[in-house]
This record gives structure tokens, C-alpha cells and sequence, in this order.
């Protein structure tokens, strides 16, 4: 008798690990193998033609603390980040809330919000690029009709981050509406009513029931918009290259031209390293605390 | 004569050129429990979200305790509701859920606490304050959903298909703690449901729709022995009301149907009955054994015979009745009023 059952569980066990090992194997050969080999790297000096490389520990971590550039690009990209998030998020819960009422048109302003999201970053910081142009660009000509100086947002380091933080807004406050659309089509219609004979305006509405059951979307938008904050810099290349004087750039545009234009491989490891660590930790912080005060359904 | 607490008057309501309900007249005494009974997609809903104001009239006028609300908001017409689904908020406790309204109205700690605390306990929900919809049964929310129509206090509660959604035993039960709420409450009472058996159980006045008109409205005892039509004959009662062709019965031309209760038919022996029927099926329900019988000339013929029978189907049977027993419908289906024996 039980010796069918030790078979059974034994060919259950079996029948798990096959359905993981896919998304294992994947995994491990493009996520867990490389983190692992980019810490390894970043523990080791430079390979240069008359010095091999060699185990140095912790001073290419130490060499990135006392580089001003990398303080500099961390600025940048709280910058980058806390104006992003938010403010995309926002946008986006409004579009939503707006796009889920009863207004003519609906399914035109739908798709309207979310064209920009299809489009590829690169054609999109294109077409920034004729918005922002000194003397030819739609601003600039808008300003002209109002007697507006000429102004090169791109070109001056005061309005270069703000011009490409517009275009990154711009981009996914509309992916993220579709997230809130699904969402609020998920709360069902009589809630609104019940909240209707017991008085409760638009507003405590969307205040006390809305936005609680929109929560576990607002964090799953909130984790990906912190991940965009960092890995999103396709529109650097078209836009600013970063510039000018470091103005622009963020991380991963730093960690590019370490590796590609600089040839540092461990400087762009160790940086690598602190960002992952950076995010694992925000991460888990939002998926603990946050977590427990979201209601999922 | 009972002071009026709800008039309605001559509403329609369509959509997109459909019907949705039409000329529905209605007028609720004060303290009245009241049904609104019919098939789905009768109108009964309709009718109620229009007195709620979750939809507005495109003709008449409502009336609720004196004042024109035809166009007032919901929040306007002091009355609460209970809604099928129950509608309650799922990331909030029951308590919040419970005082959600209150809140709203700015009433204020203490007093929200006090209400709570009575609604509660009418409803048997004390030392459930904390928990989220989602970890209370059918039943337990139906009640969350019944303490928050009761905390508000108001004069008139709607209530649409508040029982759809629990099984047959816990429905009974919850029948009664309705009836007894409203009551004690001294509330007046709009009840929607599909369920005859719960309109009559329940209902001061009863009011049977079908496709989006009033067929008959009264007490219940007036929808059962005096249908007002072949509908609400058949709609009522269980079984209901079975209907011959008049033609099988001599002597009662003037009338096209001619209606019989199960308890008013008997057996009868061989040669002496008044119909000779065949048997179709027997449904024993304890006390009693419904046996429906076909007949070539009438449709829903049941007998009612005390204890458990088992008669095979197939077998003929002989059925006698009382004249004063009948019931007569002209050819639009609508009842003659003095066809009591008479013969033409």
C-alpha cells in the first residue's frame, strides 16, 4: 500500500521540476549566471596590454565612490526617478479614471493615451527631437507666436534632464493607464451604486473605494516604473548623449560608456552590482511593507 | 385608509426604444412590505432602481413620503438598499463597511459606534467586526449587507433578490429574519424577487409584473384565488394553477379557460370523474405526494394526495371537482367576473 504512494509522490516531485526547468534553465544561463560573473568581474582590476588582471576586492567600488561623474549620474537618476514614477503614475490613473466614464468617444481617447507606448523609444526621442529643436522645433515656434526667446532645451544643462524626464513621462503614462483600465473594469458596478444611495460623492468615492482596490496595480505599475527609471535610456542616444556635461546621463548610459566607450569592464561591473543591490532592496521593501497593506481580491 | 408612503405614478422607463417597464402605477402604505414578483426580464428590477434613483423615469413621477423625487439623487430619497451581489466593499471590515454611509454623513465617532454596535447585533455579526468580506460565508455577507441597510436608519429599504444568491435551507431562515426586521424596525419594505413562494411568504402586497407591465397588485390571498389573469394563474401558487380548455367541460362555453387548483381536484372512480387523465410523474414531498397528470385538453393538471404514492406513470386516472372551485378566463386570458356555475 504505501509503497504506491512513495511511487506517486516520487513521480509528482518528478513532474514539478520538469514543468520548472524551462523557466530554470533560462534563468539561470541569463539572469543568475551573469549577475554572478558581473560580482566576479567586479572584483578584479583592468586587463591592459602590460598588466594582466588581477584580484584587487573592493577598490572598484572604492574608485567609483571618490569618481564625481558617478555622484553626479546617481543624482541624475534620483532625479530622474522621483519625478518619473510619480508623476507618470498620476497621469496615468487620470487618463484611466477618465477613459472608464461614460464620454463620447471613448474607445478614440483610449487609443489616443495609448499610441505613444507602441511607438519605439528610439522613434519617439525622434520625434521629440522636432519638438525640442532651437529655432525649427514645434516649442520654439509655439514660443515665437507669443514673442518668446528661442530656447535649446536639449543644449543647456538646466533644462536637459527635465526634457528627457517630459519624453519618459510622456512614453509610459499611457502603458500604464492600460494597467489601471483593467483594473477599474474589474470593480464591479454596484459598489459605485451602493456608494451613491449612502450619499458619498465622486470623490469619496474614488478616495475611500477606487483607489484601495486599484492598490495592487498601483505597486505592480510602481515596481516597473522604478525598473523603467533605470533601464530606460534608448531616448539618450537620440536626445542628449547624456550631455551636456553629464547634465543628462543616468546610470546605465554611464555603465555603457564605461564598458563600450571606456573599456572598464570592472568599473561597469562594480556599478552593475550596486544598482542590482539598489533594486533588490527597494524591491523587497515594497513587496513586504507595501504589500501588507494592499487588499488583493 | 392607510397613509401613502411611496406613490408611483404612470412610469415608463425604455431603452433605446426597447421596453423597459411601462404606465407602472404603485402606491405603498407606510410600513407596508411589498414584493415585486415576476419572471427575469419582467421589469420588478427596473421598477426598483427607478424608485431608488439609480435610473431616472423617461415618464411619471415618484413619490416618496410626500416629496417629488422623480429626479432626485439616490443620496436625496432617505433609503437604503440591499442588492443582489450584496455590494459590499471588499478591502473594507465589515464594520467599515457597516458605517461606510455613516462616514459619509459625517456622523460622528460615538454615535457611529453606538449604531454599529445595535446593527450588529439585530443582524448576529458581533465578534465578526474585523473581518474582510471575503472571509464570510453567503449567508454571513447577505447579513453584513442587511446591518448596512439598517444602520442608516431609513424609513424605506430596497431590497433586490437579497436571498438569489444563498442555498434553499439558509433562504428560509433568512425569510424570516427579514419579515421580523421590517417589523420591528417599523421599515417599509420593497422586495424584488423571482421566487413566488418568498413574495407570498413574506409580502403585505404583492405585485406580479410581466414584460415591463403590472399584471395584478393586492394581497397575496387575492393573487392566489382570484388570479387576475391566465399569467399570474399559472405564475402563482405550487404547483400552480393548472388550465383547461373549456371545451372539455360542458356546460361552461362562455369562458375559453377554465382554471383548477391542485387542492381542489380528487380522485374519482372509474366512470364517475369528470376528466380521465394519465399520469406523468409523482414528486413526493413528505407529507404530500403531487402527482401531475396530462390531459389532451389542459396543461399543469397536479392532484395533491396526502402521504407517499406511487402511481406509475402512464396509468389513468379520473379526476373530480367542485364547481365553485373553477376559475374562468376569457379568451385574452383575463378573468369573467360572475362565471361562478353559471351556464351560458
Amino acid at each position: 500500500m504505501a509503497q504506491h504512494v512513495n511511487i506517486e509522490r516520487r513521480r509528482q516531485a518528478i513532474y514539478g521540476w520538469l514543468l520548472l526547468s524551462p523557466a530554470a534553465i533560462l534563468l539561470t544561463a541569463f539572469a543568475f549566471y551573469p549577475s554572478l560573473a558581473t560580482l566576479w568581474t567586479s572584483l578584479f582590476s583592468r586587463e591592459t596590454r602590460r598588466k594582466p588582471s588581477e584580484f584587487v576586492g573592493t577598490e572598484n567600488y572604492a574608485d567609483l565612490f571618490t569618481d564625481p561623474t558617478f555622484w553626479k549620474v546617481v543624482t541624475n537618476n534620483l532625479i530622474y526617478a522621483g519625478a518619473t514614477i510619480p508623476v507618470s503614475i498620476a497621469i496615468a490613473l487620470g487618463m484611466a479614471l477618465w477613459a472608464n466614464s461614460k464620454i463620447p468617444a471613448r474607445g478614440f481617447v483610449r487609443t489616443a493615451y495609448f499610441t505613444p507606448t507602441v511607438l519605439p523609444m528610439i522613434a519617439a526621442a525622434n520625434l521629440w527631437l522636432f519638438f525640442y529643436t532651437p529655432g525649427l522645433g514645434v516649442l520654439d515656434q509655439i514660443g515665437a507666436l507669443f514673442g518668446l526667446p528661442s530656447v535649446n532645451w536639449l543644449g543647456q544643462p538646466e533644462t536637459a534632464l527635465w526634457a528627457v524626464i517630459i519624453v519618459t513621462i510622456w512614453k509610459e503614462a499611457g502603458f500604464f493607464m492600460i494597467f489601471y483600465l483593467a483594473a477599474l473594469q474589474t470593480i464591479p458596478e454596484d459598489l459605485k451604486e451602493a456608494a451613491d444611495i449612502e450619499g458619498a460623492s465622486r470623490l469619496t468615492y474614488t478616495r475611500r473605494i477606487v483607489l484601495p482596490l486599484l492598490m495592487p496595480t498601483t505597486l505592480f505599475i510602481m515596481v516597473n516604473a522604478l525598473i523603467n527609471s533605470v533601464k530606460l535610456i534608448d531616448h539618450l542616444f537620440i536626445l542628449t548623449k547624456g550631455g551636456p556635461n553629464d547634465a543628462s546621463k543616468l546610470i546605465l548610459y554611464y555603465i555603457w560608456e564605461m564598458a563600450f566607450a571606456f573599456f572598464d569592464a570592472p568599473q561597469a561591473a562594480a556599478m552593475t552590482i550596486l544598482i542590482l543591490l539598489v533594486l533588490g532592496v527597494v524591491a523587497g521593501v515594497k513587496f513586504t511593507i507595501l504589500d501588507k497593506r494592499t487588499h488583493y481580491q | 385608509m392607510p397613509d401613502t408612503f411611496v406613490e408611483v405614478q404612470n412610469v415608463a422607463k425604455r431603452w433605446n426604444g426597447q421596453l423597459g417597464v411601462e404606465g407602472v402605477s404603485l402606491s405603498i402604505p407606510r410600513g407596508s412590505f411589498v414584493a415585486l414578483l415576476g419572471p427575469s426580464g419582467c421589469g420588478k428590477s427596473t421598477t426598483l432602481r427607478l424608485l431608488s434613483g439609480l435610473e431616472l423615469p423617461d415618464e411619471g413621477r415618484i413619490i416618496i413620503d410626500g416629496k417629488d423625487v422623480t429626479t432626485a439623487a439616490p443620496s436625496e430619497r432617505n433609503l437604503s438598499m440591499v442588492f443582489q451581489s450584496y455590494a459590499l466593499f471588499p478591502h473594507l471590515s465589515v464594520a467599515e463597511n457597516v458605517v461606510f454611509g455613516l462616514k459619509v454623513r459625517r456622523v460622528p465617532a460615538a454615535e457611529r459606534r453606538e449604531k454599529l454596535k445595535r446593527a450588529l447585533e439585530i443582524t448576529g455579526l458581533l465578534g465578526y467586526e474585523a473581518r474582510k468580506p471575503g472571509a464570510l460565508s453567503g449567508g454571513q455577507r447577505q447579513r453584513v449587507a442587511l446591518a448596512r441597510a439598517i444602520v442608516a436608519n431609513q424609513p424605506l429599504c430596497l431590497m433586490d433578490e437579497p436571498l438569489s444568491n444563498l442555498d434553499a435551507k439558509l433562504r428560509a431562515s433568512v425569510r424570516k429574519d427579514i419579515k421580523k426586521l421590517q417589523l420591528d424596525l417599523g421599515i417599509t419594505v420593497v422586495y424584488v424577487t423571482h421566487d413566488q413562494t418568498e413574495a407570498m411568504s413574506m409580502a403585505d402586497h404583492v405585485v406580479l409584473m410581466r414584460d415591463g407591465r403590472i399584471q395584478q397588485s393586492g394581497a397575496p390571498e387575492d393573487l392566489y384565488y382570484r388570479p387576475a389573469n391566465t399569467f399570474v394563474a399559472e405564475f402563482v401558487g405550487a404547483p400552480p394553477m393548472a388550465l383547461i380548455d373549456s371545451a372539455m367541460l360542458p356546460g361552461f362555453e362562455r369562458a375559453t379557460m377554465i382554471g383548477l387548483r391542485a387542492e381542489s381536484l380528487r380522485l374519482a372512480e372509474a366512470g364517475k370523474g369528470r376528466l380521465k387523465c394519465r399520469v406523468s410523474e409523482c414528486e413526493f414531498l413528505g407529507s404530500e405526494t403531487f402527482v401531475g397528470l396530462t390531459h389532451p385538453g389542459a396543461r399543469g393538471l397536479t392532484i395533491s394526495m396526502p402521504g407517499l404514492r406511487h402511481i406509475p406513470a402512464g396509468e389513468n386516472l379520473e379526476i373530480d371537482f367542485a364547481d365553485e372551485d373553477l376559475h374562468f378566463f376569457d379568451a385574452e386570458g383575463n378573468r369573467l367576473r360572475h362565471p361562478n356555475g353559471v351556464t351560458v
